[in-house]
């Protein structure tokens, strides 16, 4: 089965060969006349569809019909028929055509109705990067007694992403991939629900727009930079650095300590010299800083600290996302990436501190 | 449950293929049998190599190759039909071309054409036959197709059989009170509309417009159907029903051709006695003869019908299709009293030095100075007397006096033999003599009380003009043998002369009586469903008061849309929610309100199981009841098949929480 894109481009009058408007109105009705009606309907009905948290059951009055290709080349097969029957006056073959006739109408209703009556749930979406495909799950429900066949969900002006069956009173997952060209909130649009099934001669559709969102971190960028360490000056990853500043712990004594940090309680007690420990506060932490990204855009930073994120995850080392206004962690793990990440995603953006 | 599939390939499913090809099969089937050898031949190869490279994965031909395959098909029409259009050629290129289309179909919309192609060809069978079995043909058919149509319309996996055909068999059932309702009252306008190929119809068949010897012997062997005949009231009796056809006046000594002075003149005859009216379905046989009874009533012919003045009722146009007409005869009658010179010439002409014996004989009664009536005795009391025989094959007649040689030597001869001596003996005798050719006899079907006449009793006789009697029947046959005329062919026959099986009539009770019965089916089909026209609709309309093509055309679109909304809410009925699963929805909120009173209510995203559970977690006292419930409910909502009818009702009414929370 082919289907095609529902929602045709709506070419505005003044767009068409800087032509008269209302004259590329009329040459599109007079040249093509089926695209011309759907996308009247579908102007129509972009303004009806509103975006709901679902789930959405597909109303009668809100599934719209038109005829394929296939469906205008039948109709021109029975005219052919009948004029043949006309002409040689027989019996059967009026019978055939009027059959054929009956099964096209009855066509109408089954198509139609292999529509309603569905009912359209949110299901899970996850976050993706920029330049990915952002993948929104929408459930069908069926919860008549009569499998659905070959229901296409799909974006406008695009093939349908996916056909499905839909068993009686059951149900079944849909997927619909959209391309996340930029971080921030991707808002799934409007999409068609359609199918031509069972004769392919008509097309039934109808839009819905889910309250579907997800979260499109920054594309992590490619280029390797090493993370500064955010305190001291080596340059280098740091260890724990003997110090004088802060007490840290107890440990063995060893060969050199001054007995000015010996702890003497401790001695007193297991019979074994242990010193007090000392150190400078040297996390072992990663620390990636925004200020720290110097010289670079908005967007360059955002992608260098979110690859910086992901490297960190994966070796498996905690580390700090400090954004003007905001520090997380440290931590490490899921969670933890995920918030950075979403800060990263909606930095700068409205409603993006949420 | 499965997740979203890849975007729908054009890939063609080599299940879908194949059943494709077997529906194809089913669809040319009955065209095969028409079809020249080589194409029937050629057909089945393509299919069969079709369903080869599909389980294969073949490559289809090249581009080259298919237009060379086409050109050949052309070629090969033409080589067969001297012709490419017309009805038989036609169908043969649209058949030939259907299956060479098989060779380029690889893509799931290739199959959406084929089911248009399918569907025509379909159509084209009945140009050659509209027999009571094509309607089984055409239900049959075009379930078929229609379930490959369904089939190419699903995406991913092919169907199983049963699912695709249960929708095709429902639409194509759905379908046919549709189809009833434009049948009858769709407006029919007279045909053709632009006129036919000269190959339109059936077949030519039946009586010839010339007669040799031996031609009415070939035809008596024939079963088909020549015409039915309703009478008003009583048939008159048999040996009185003698069906005229083509009149015979010029002879060649051994075949007998129309000619006559007869086409502009009138017939005058004097119509006597009592009239007898009925009402002929003529078959399709491509002549243009009509069949009365002697004699007709020239005022009351059928419409659009000539009367020649041999008294031979004819139609303009050759009879391609079922024809039915009305006449009123009258068996006794005086045609021709007056007889024109020009009239009497022609009626007594011979060719010259043929048949010299039976010449000579008629010379001789006349000499002995025989009146008119007297030599036709004579020559009647010839046939009885001398020893003639009636027989279906009789000797061959190959001298250039088939005759005399009938008349003197072999004495065995069928109907045509004895008409053709007869007559020329009359000729030579001075009698003015013509030969008729029609059907004598016919069977009364006793289920419809209507008469068939077959090609089997096809007959031929002979008339003499007698002054003041005018033209008057002789049947020399009956001379010889009485039984043709008076039972049947069969009884006339000597007994060592077995008719093929389906000739013999009598002495087979049940079979003639199935016979009778299926004849009257066919008759009943004819008169009412082929022969349903623009006379016939405007009769049956008229009867419910619309008049007029604008009525029809009302009636049709609003009992059309009635019918068309009644399917329409029962499609809207089968997607309503499940009764079930209504149902079971409905007592599980009056479950889970009774537990609201508590302050326990269902969230929104919450499934029946994990609300349930953190029910319990709070509740743990209810598990008792809440569990079976639960089980009760999942089974009836989502697995309807399994579910006990009542249980959940049952479970949902003895549920009390706030009860057994006090207890």
């Amino acid at each position: 089965m082919r289907l095609r894109p529902v929602l045709a481009p709506v070419p505005e009058a003044h767009h068409v060969d800087g032509r008269d408007p209302f004259l590329a109105r009329i040459g599109m009705i007079v040249l093509h006349p089926v695209r011309a009606a759907r996308q009247r309907i579908n102007r129509w009905v972009a303004a009806r569809v509103s975006r709901q948290p679902g789930p959405v059951s597909i109303a009668r009055h809100r599934i719209y019909i038109v005829p394929t290709r296939f469906g205008y080349g039948y109709g021109v097969l029975l005219l052919v028929m009948l004029a043949g029957a006309m002409n040689y006056s027989n019996s059967m073959a009026f019978a055939l055509t009027f059959l054929l006739m009956g099964l096209g109408l009855l066509g109408m209703h089954h198509t139609h109705a292999n529509l309603l009556n569905l009912r359209l749930r949110v299901g899970k979406t996850a976050a993706v990067f920029a330049g990915e495909q952002a993948r929104f799950e929408v459930w069908l429900e069926n919860p008549s007694a009569e499998t659905r066949y070959t229901i296409a969900l799909g974006w406008p002006d695009e093939p349908p992403g996916a056909y499905l069956d839909v068993p009686a009173e059951g149900q079944v997952l849909g997927t619909l991939l959209l391309a996340a060209p930029q971080r921030g909130w991707l808002r799934a649009p409007r999409f068609a629900v359609a199918t031509e099934f069972p004769l392919g001669l008509l097309h039934a559709w109808t839009w819905i727009e889910l309250d579907m969102n997800t979260v499109v971190y920054p594309a992590p960028s490619t280029q390797l930079r090493q993370p500064p360490v955010a305190a001291g000056d080596s340059g280098h990853a740091a260890t724990n650095r003997p110090g004088v500043d802060e007490f840290v712990g107890l440990r063995a004594y060893a060969p050199g300590d001054t007995p000015r940090t010996i702890h003497w309680k401790s001695f007193a007690k297991m019979g074994l010299p242990v010193v007090k420990h000392f150190g400078e506060t040297i996390s072992s932490e990663r620390v990636f800083d925004w200020a720290a990204l110097t010289g670079l855009d908005t967007e360059a930073r955002l992608q260098q600290l979110t690859r910086w994120v992901l490297d960190a995850e994966a070796a498996r080392e905690p580390y700090v996302l400090a954004l003007p206004e905001l520090v997380l962690g440290p931590a490490l793990g899921e969670a933890h990436q995920h918030q950075c990440l979403r800060a990263l995603a909606l930095y700068g953006l409205p409603g993006g501190g949420a | 449950m499965s997740t979203a599939r890849p975007a729908v390939s054009s890939y063609l499913h080599v299940a879908t293929l194949l059943r494709l090809l077997a529906v194809l099969a089913l669809v040319l089937a009955p065209h095969l049998a028409r079809l020249p050898s080589w194409e029937t031949a050629a057909v089945l190869a393509v299919i069969a190599w079709r369903a080869w490279a599909a389980r294969r994965h073949f490559t289809m031909p090249s581009k080259w190759i298919r237009g060379a395959l086409a050109l050949a098909a052309f070629a090969a029409v033409f080589a067969s039909y001297g012709r490419i259009n017309g009805q038989h050629a036609g169908v043969a290129l649209l058949v030939v071309m259907a299956a060479l289309k098989l060779t380029e179909m690889d893509q799931r919309r290739d199959v959406m054409v084929m089911v248009f192609l399918m569907y025509f060809i379909c159509t084209t069978h009945f140009l050659f036959s509209q027999e009571l079995w094509t309607l089984l043909y055409l239900l049959l058919t075009t379930a078929a197709i229609t379930t490959v149509l369904i089939e190419s319309n699903h995406a991913g996996e092919p169907l199983p059989l049963k699912v695709t055909a249960k929708r095709g068999g429902r639409l194509v059932a759905q379908a046919l009170p549709l189809m009833l309702l434009m049948f009858v009252l769709f407006p029919r306008v007279p045909g053709p509309i632009w006129g036919l190929p000269s190959d339109a119809g059936a077949a030519r068949s039946g009586l010839s417009d010339r007669m040799a010897p031996g031609d009415i012997a070939g035809l008596i062997l024939s079963d088909e159907l020549a015409f039915r005949v309703q009478f008003d009231g009583d048939a008159p009796e048999r040996n009185q029903l003698y069906w005229r056809g083509p009149v015979f006046w010029e002879f060649d000594g051994r075949e007998w051709t129309e000619g006559g002075p007869v086409y502009t003149a009138p017939y005058p005859v004097q119509l006597l006695g009592e009239s007898i009216g009925y009402e002929v379905t003529l078959e399709p046989n491509r002549t243009t003869w009509l069949f009365a009874l002697d004699s007709i009533d020239p005022a009351q012919r059928p419409a659009d019908s000539v009367i020649t003045a041999d008294g031979r009722l004819l139609t303009p146009k050759p009879v391609r299709e079922r024809m039915l007409y009305r006449a009123v005869s009258h068996p006794r009658y005086v045609a021709q009293p007056e007889l024109p010179d020009l009239h009497r010439r022609m009626a007594l002409r011979l060719p010259r030095n043929r048949n010299p014996q039976a010449v000579a004989l008629a010379a001789q009664w006349r000499q002995e100075g025989q009146s008119a009536e007297t030599m036709v005795q004579s020559a009647l009391s010839l046939f009885r007397n001398q020893p003639f025989f009636y027989t279906l094959n009789p000797p061959i007649l190959e001298g250039g006096n088939p005759v005399d040689e009938f008349l003197f030597n072999t004495r065995r001869g069928f109907c045509e033999h004895y008409a053709s001596a007869f007559t020329t003996l009359m000729r030579a005798g001075g009698v003015p003599a013509r030969v008729v050719t029609g059907y004598q006899g016919g069977e009364r079907n006793a289920i419809g009380g209507y008469y068939t006449v077959r090609q089997s009793d096809a007959h031929a006789w002979a008339e003499v003009w007698l002054q003041g009697q005018g033209w008057v029947r002789i049947d020399p046959t009956a001379a010889v043998a009485p039984n043709r005329v008076e039972q049947n062919l069969q009884s006339a026959l000597a007994a060592d002369e077995a008719l093929p099986f389906t000739l013999r009539r009598s002495g087979m009770q049940l079979f003639t009586q199935l016979e009778a019965r299926w004849d009257w089916v066919n008759a009943q089909w004819n008169r009412w469903v082929l022969a349903y026209g623009p006379d016939l609709q405007k009769e049956l309309m008229s009867r419910f008061g619309i008049e007029g093509w604008r009525d029809l055309m009302l009636t049709m679109i609003v009992t059309l849309s009635a019918a068309v909304g009644v399917f329409g809410l029962i499609a809207l009925r089968r997607a309503a929610p499940a009764q079930s699963r209504d149902a079971a929805l409905k007592l599980w909120q009056q479950a889970t309100q009774r537990l609201a009173r508590d302050g326990l209510v269902q969230r929104p995203q919450e499934g029946p199981q994990r609300f349930i559970a953190r029910v319990l977690e709070q509740r743990p006292e209810l598990a008792e009841s809440l569990a079976p419930l639960l089980q009760a409910y999942l089974a009836a909502r989502y697995q309807s098949s399994n579910s006990e009818p009542g249980m959940l009702e049952a479970l949902v009414q003895r549920f009390k929480p706030r009860r057994i929370k006090r207890g």
